[in-house]
């Protein structure tokens, strides 16, 4: 079973924790000791993002998150050697990248694939390539044995959703609101039928993101979702500390860690 | 009719112009892009949609554009006759109102009841600025917030014509920042909001139709030289940003083999400098929702451009000119801001015509090339806007003090 796969499955009976982090921010010497505290607090699942220069589908947190990580020089192969080194320290800690497909393919989707893998990386998921467009980055994880997660959205119909399952691996993300990264958050019901409709089509775990804040926000969603992404507010927590971020990171997300531990037992 | 090997047959059904374009874009825009594809292709085939668009080009716009015969700056530079194509006396002073007309006649046939878009220079702004008061829809203009500091004059314009116009913090705040404010604010308004994008550029099918409501420049072009010359110039230059007018002008005449065709990249302080040259200076990558030659690093970050022309001064350019290049089918040259400096006031005084800096560009190639041709030989410069805006950036230039 792969990384990705044994986590969803340990989390059994209780919703897994996403967490998102800019790779870089403040500087790439600081971002090992804030994934460590990601995972202390309690993350399943780590996504690291990959900076870049025009972050489109990001709001405000990230964007400037990704400008700080530019501005401290923050390379790719500074995201690979971080990644490298959470693997080294966290053997069983899924780790994926997540960002934009232009720094991902500049010097190829192979060469991408490789140093990714190398590194320990478990998969990938590239907010601007839709099915349609990704006849270069998906084979090439594959091939080199990565999951190229897909991401559903509210305005992924029935009609489309095949299209969009067609490869995907690691987990199904579901972006819950039409928007950007840390704004508002959707209605409760919707996600909870957007999440069943999804579950219908899918055995892959479905994850939701996109505008989640807050403990009580995480539970609502875990009682029906295979995870919970958590992302521009973790990135605030970095903004406002910076280098001494990782303490206000760890107790940020054992607070949510443990509102998911009790989210379906209360429920029921 | 379709003619076999044609060249004006891309993009393919899938948006891509050979290895470029295509549709780059987040999941939830994915379906609306379908959407507005469909609907394109119906519009196409819809007698109704042309006419009305001819109809707005005539009446309104004020086509078609007069092809002038530049006699003093002909015999200035002593080569071949120059033609100039006066899309500056166009409403609003430039080839953008071509596109901005048709692609509010398609907002409007999908029912979308806001408008949005991007500008750098404010050109692009007004002329969308200008469609949406036509058609009483409320249109929201980003721009990067210092070109909102550079550029009052067009600011106030559009917020005459009764646009909000949203000053983009993010990024370097510039043309790039704000094509990406834009395309935030459309995915999270995606069931009631049109973006109409200013160039050849974005996902499929942008680029496609903005080509094709911009080929009129072209299409005129090509009656007005054989009613005045009887037969075809040897050679069309456009300057080339994103490359609207430029396609504008040049897909008419793509199959015309013995056309030379040359697009112009702005080259800001040089190429060893800072530029906008994204053919001469970029390499392939993905932005704004296709793929297509970028100034960019070795890690795929992308770098800033630079132009004294606002509109030109972006850092990538629409895939069908990559795709031209590609090909060798357009020679794509650069000039540089005090090139293009030296040529607008020749224009000026010669012509008596304040071209845009954007214009400037192509005439300054013209006067490198039309010495080398001989007097026999016919050349059509695309004269893309008026330059009345640039009046402050040129006076800056020249050290003048308005």
């Amino acid at each position: 079973m792969t990384r990705l796969a044994t986590a969803f499955a340990r989390a059994r009976g209780r919703a897994a924790l996403v967490t998102f982090v800019t790779g870089g921010d403040p500087t790439p010497a600081d971002t090992g000791a804030i994934l460590d505290a990601l995972v202390a607090g309690g993350a399943d699942v780590i996504e690291l993002g990959m900076p870049f220069t025009d972050p489109m589908a990001d709001g405000p947190a990230i964007q400037r998150a990704n400008l700080r990580a530019l501005g401290a020089g923050t390379t790719t192969a500074d995201i690979l050697a971080i990644a490298k080194a959470f693997r080294g320290r966290h053997p069983q800690v899924p780790l994926v990248l997540m960002g934009y497909a232009n720094p991902m393919l500049r010097r190829g989707a192979e060469w991408f694939a490789a140093g990714a893998g190398d590194a320990g990386v478990d998969g990938v998921i590239a907010v601007d390539l839709p099915p349609e467009e990704d006849g270069e980055l998906g084979p090439a994880l594959r091939a080199a044995g990565l999951h190229f997660i897909r991401l559903a959205t509210p305005t992924t119909d029935a009609a489309r959703l095949p299209a969009v399952l067609e490869g995907a691996g690691g987990f199904l993300y579901y972006v819950s609101v039409a928007g950007i990264t840390g704004l508002q958050q959707a209605a409760q019901a919707s996600i909870d039928s957007a999440v069943a409709r999804l579950k219908a089509a899918t055995d892959l775990p479905v994850v939701v993101g996109f505008g989640v804040r807050t403990a009580e926000q995480a539970a609502a969603i875990g009682r029906v979702a295979d995870g919970v992404v958590v992302g521009s507010a973790i990135v605030d927590i970095v903004a406002a500390h910076g280098a001494a971020a990782a303490p206000h990171v760890k107790d940020y997300v054992a607070g949510l860690a443990a509102a998911l531990a009790t989210a379906r037992e209360k429920a029921a | 009719m379709t003619v076999q090997n044609s060249l004006r047959q891309q993009p393919d059904e899938r948006g891509h112009f050979g290895a470029f374009g295509g549709r780059y874009v987040a999941e939830t825009l994915m379906p609306l892009i379908l959407d507005l594809e469909r609907e394109y292709r119906a519009a196409q085939i819809d007698p109704a949609f042309r006419d009305e668009f001819n109809y707005l080009l005539k009446h309104y716009v004020g086509r078609p554009s007069p092809l002038w015969l530049a006699q003093r700056l002909t015999a200035e530079l002593g080569g071949a006759k120059i033609y100039l194509k006066r899309e500056d006396l166009n409403h609003t002073g430039a080839h953008k109102i071509n596109n901005c007309i048709g692609q509010i006649l398609l907002a409007r046939r999908m029912g979308k009841t806001k408008i949005i878009a991007e500008t750098g220079a404010g050109q692009h702004g007004v002329a969308t600025a200008t469609v949406a008061a036509l058609f009483g829809l409320p249109c929201t203009i980003f721009m990067g917030a210092v070109d909102v500091a550079r550029q009052q004059p067009n600011v106030f314009r559009m917020k005459l014509l009764g646009a909000e116009v949203v000053a983009v913090d993010s990024g370097a705040k510039t043309l790039k920042d704000a094509m990406n404010e834009a395309l935030r604010h459309w995915v999270a308004n995606v069931h009631d909001t049109f973006y109409i994008i200013g160039t050849v550029a974005g996902p499929h099918p942008y680029p496609e139709l903005v080509r094709d409501f911009q080929s009129v420049i072209g299409t005129e072009a090509r009656a007005q030289i054989l009613e005045a010359e009887g037969r075809l110039p040897d050679m069309l230059i456009a300057p080339v940003g994103g490359g609207s007018n430029a396609i504008g002008l040049f897909h008419p005449f793509l199959d015309d083999t013995d056309v030379e065709i040359v697009g112009v990249e702005a080259a800001g302080e040089g190429l060893d400098g800072k530029h906008a040259a994204s053919l001469a200076g970029g390499v392939p990558g993905i932005l704004h929702g296709n793929k297509t030659y970028l100034l960019q690093d070795e890690d795929g970050q992308i770098t800033e451009a630079h132009s004294i022309s606002a509109g030109l001064d972006y850092p990538g350019i629409g895939p069908e000119h990559a795709w031209l290049h590609d090909i060798g089918r357009v020679r794509y040259e650069p000039v540089t801001d005090a090139e293009a400096l030296a040529s607008f006031q020749r224009l000026c005084k010669l012509e008596g015509i304040i071209p845009a800096l954007e214009s400037a560009h192509a005439i300054a190639a013209a006067e490198r090339i039309a010495p080398t041709l001989g007097k026999d030989k016919i050349i059509i410069v695309n004269l893309s806007g008026r330059g009345d805006k640039d009046i402050f950036t040129v006076a800056e230039a020249l050290g003048v003090k308005l």
